[in-house]
């Protein structure tokens, strides 16, 4: 099949030249940061992870959402996501895949990584994500692969794929669980210690990674003759509304204990993220974007017919998928960071080589996604008809 | 018997595998270990149960004090001075009582304590946290109570930088050479990429000999086992009030403090 | 034949890509290492100690696995001290031991893994002994 992505439209080489030029310009910015060391980020004694990390706790999440197109397709034979299973799946893949760069990237000695396969150690979480998250990789390439081939040849796909199917379902929840628990358990850190932060990651990843599907659909219609269905995409649209409506129900929670109890670690981080501290406060602007990006998106969202109308559905999918992005990837990180344990504030912000190494990873992730979406989608086109005998691809061009 | 090119590939493909897989496996499992009879423990060593440190500030009266015990350490350790408090890194240094005790402080503190400097190095905690979350056993805890890092196996996550309640670690964002004024000769120095900490001069310990900072601190900083109830340590901690930083927290930290 | 010209160009690329290093080291003779253990170090030890730890037939072979065990050891264990082939005890300390000795980093170590094009970091770390230019 992967034939199919080596002829395609001069749009798609385009594309494919385009991302090839941005990974270019990540991979000379890490040849720079791999002979100078880390130093060459924003990232200090103090606020230790950074952009990357952040980058790779977002990712998991958007990995993670393929599970709500996936679950209600397997589990409870839901038709309308028959036709949108493997785009949701191969989603996952160049997700992980990221995810995986994005800690490569942070490492200091990166030659040194299998010296986590070498030194097993049971007790870390970061050890225990690193499985959780090949584990998922695999399954996803194995799955979405497999029923992708049998759809082309006309079959039912293959028995011995269903339990991995199954078994891709539960792991999916597990990778972002592991993820929250790589912060949720640390003492000292207060606004990572919490009880709800597996919870808070699931519902943002669970609203912006079919956010993020929303948009490719529409995409994928926009520039292809593959049909993703339009409700298909109007479930889509009513899982990221409830999914973002729990989001920000637990971050309010998290205000509400820390600044009903005024404990004053828990007070400090969300005092720093979203009104500065003691004349620091580099990360409020985007706080607040978020927020008002978070606002935005659900009252689209709740009002029927603004979630119903796909351009004003489109509007509050990226509005979600932006102000999640820099809650995650951004100030969940930061902000654990800030004040630091001597209770002083070391701020942090991108440098220019490390926001290229990250727009390069991002180039990877989506020149993965362009090729397997080519392929998945020429097969598409092949095929015309769905497995339930409806007309898949537009009738017209 | 004929196959066709599609099985003979996925033959050729597996068996492929299975050959990298296999040599792979047998090379890892037979890094063979030459024989362990041949080691042996240096017979001066100082051995210990749970090592442990007390800081008498009342010891600490000028800043010469202070500086004469963090110099011995950061001199034979080879800790680079880098200047930049964002690249900066330190084994033990001073930070005023609001910083190192945050919380204990209160408004009507006089400015004398309130800014008064405490040592803080790596507490050795016996409870860990940045042992437990360490992917490779790079840092762990040793038999005798010293939280080790081991900076030929760290692959630089900084997890435990992350965990670390007291910001004890440091990691080498760059090369840490060049900012070394006088190498000590006899210790390693680090590379970039590998976080490190106080080690209760482990080095030193092996050979008989307390560590630096106490060597050097004229009776301010007590070194001893918390095991042995005849020890230094277990002497001054039955006789004076000490407190310990963050114990809410759970890590048993393993410096204690006596204010005055 | 059907795309032959694809084929050829491609199996050319090939060809040109597998024999690459051959034909970029082509004809250039790297000399043989020969690797020293004159140094003044050494020659003014009697003759009977002017031994190593073992044999010098095994620290040729073994040298890299003996300090992957020693550093395990010392770094781990904390045991320093080793016995060696001839019951001798040493210091298991590669800058305060190994180099102690043979000073001459450029000729004893560089001289075969550079041959080798093998680059171990233990002089990121470690300091190596001080030489003059040669």
């Amino acid at each position: 099949m992967l034939e199919t992505a080596l002829k395609g439209s001069r749009k798609y080489w385009g594309l494919i030249i385009f991302l090839l030029a941005i990974i270019s310009a990540g991979f000379i910015s890490y040849l720079y940061q791999f002979r100078i060391g880390l130093g060459i980020t924003g990232m200090s004694r103090d606020v230790s992870w950074g952009f990357y990390i952040g980058q790779f706790t977002f990712l998991v999440g958007v990995a993670a959402a393929a599970v709500m197109v996936v679950l209600p397709y397997y589990l409870h034979n839901y038709k309308k996501y028959g036709r949108i299973a493997v785009i949701a799946e191969f989603l996952a893949i160049p997700s992980v895949i990221m995810c995986m760069l994005f800690i490569f990237v942070d490492m200091g000695q990166p030659l040194r990584v299998l010296n986590v396969l070498l030194h097993p150690t049971p007790n870390s979480v970061m050890f225990f994500d690193m499985v959780v998250l090949s584990g998922y990789l695999i399954l996803n390439i194995l799955c979405g692969w497999t029923v992708l081939g049998a759809e082309r040849k006309g079959m039912p796909p293959p028995a011995w794929i269903k339990p991995f199917i199954y078994i891709a379902i539960a792991w999916a929840p597990s990778i972002h669980i592991v993820t929250a628990f790589l912060y949720a358990g640390l003492p000292g850190r207060h606004l990572w210690l919490t009880a709800i932060m597996a919870a808070r990651f699931l519902a943002s990843a669970f609203s912006s990674g079919p956010s993020l599907i929303i948009i490719l659909c529409l995409i994928v219609r926009r520039f292809t003759n593959f049909d993703p269905g339009k409700e298909a995409i109007q479930t889509l649209g009513k899982t990221v509304t409830y999914a973002m409506i729990i989001n920000v129900l637990f971050l309010g929670f998290e205000f509400f204990t820390a600044f009903y109890s005024t404990i004053p670690g828990h007070m400090h981080p969300f005092d720093y993220l979203y009104t500065g501290m003691e004349g620091y406060g580099k990360l409020v602007p985007m706080m607040w974007i978020s927020n008002i990006l978070a606002v935005v998106a659900l009252a689209l969202l709740i009002n029927p017919a603004t979630r119903r109308n796909e351009g004003t559905l489109a509007v509050a999918a990226v509005a979600t998928f932006f102000s999640l992005w820099i809650d995650k990837g951004f100030g969940l990180v930061v902000g654990g960071f800030v004040p630091n344990p001597f209770e002083r504030i070391t701020e942090y912000w991108p440098t220019v080589p490390e926001a290229l190494i990250t727009l390069g990873v991002w180039g990877v992730g989506f020149l993965v996604l362009t090729i397997l979406y080519k392929v998945a989608v020429s097969v598409k086109e092949e095929v015309v008809y769905d497995k339930y005998g409806e007309r898949q691809v537009k009738l017209f061009k | 018997m004929s196959i066709n090119r599609r099985e003979f590939l996925k033959i050729a493909g597996i068996s492929t595998i299975l050959a990298i897989g296999g040599m792979s496996a047998t090379n890892v499992l037979k890094r063979n270990w030459l024989d362990a009879s041949q080691v042996l423990p240096d017979p001066k060593a100082l051995i210990g149960k749970k090592w442990a440190m007390v800081v008498n500030m009342t010891k600490f009266k000028t800043e010469y004090d202070y500086k004469r015990v963090i110099n011995a350490c950061h001199r034979i350790h080879n800790v680079p001075d880098i200047g930049n408090p964002k690249r900066e890194i330190k084994w033990i240094w001073e930070e005023t009582f609001e910083h190192a005790f945050p919380g204990q402080e209160h408004e009507y503190m006089g400015e004398n304590i309130k800014h008064q400097p405490f040592l803080v190095l790596c507490n050795h905690c016996d409870n860990p946290a940045c042992v437990r979350v360490c992917p490779t056993k790079a840092t762990y805890k040793r038999s005798d109570g010293i939280v080790m890092m081991d900076m030929h196996r760290c692959i630089g996550c900084r997890f435990c930088m992350a965990a670390c309640p007291f910001g004890a670690r440091s990691f080498n964002w760059i090369n840490p050479r060049p900012f070394i004024k006088e190498e000590n000769k006899e210790f390693p120095t680090r590379m970039k990429g590998v976080v490190e900490k106080c080690t209760f001069c482990y080095e030193r310990l092996a050979k008989g000999l307390k560590p630096a900072c106490v060597e050097e601190s004229n009776g301010g900083l007590i070194f001893g086992d918390l095991e042995d109830p005849e020890s230094d340590v277990r002497k001054v901690l039955h006789s004076s009030y000490t407190i310990r930083r963050k114990p809410e927290l759970g890590t048993q930290p393993k410096v204690y403090y006596i204010i005055t | 034949m059907y795309n032959g010209w694809k084929i050829i160009i491609g199996i050319i690329i090939f060809a040109a890509l597998v024999t690459a290093p051959f034909l970029l080291s082509g004809g250039k003779v790297v000399a043989k290492p020969d690797p020293k253990i004159d140094t003044p170090e050494i020659q003014k030890l009697p003759e009977n100690e002017r031994k190593c730890v073992e044999s010098k037939e095994f620290m040729k072979t073994e040298h890299m696995k003996l300090l992957n065990d020693w550093r395990d050891s010392v770094v781990r264990e904390g045991n320093r001290i080793y016995i060696g082939a001839g019951g001798k005890n040493y210091d298991m300390s590669l800058q305060n031991t190994c180099m102690k000795c043979h000073s001459n980093k450029k000729k004893f170590c560089d001289e075969c893994h550079n041959y080798a094009a093998v680059k171990p970091y233990c002089w990121d770390c470690h300091i190596e002994p001080k030489e003059k230019e040669t």
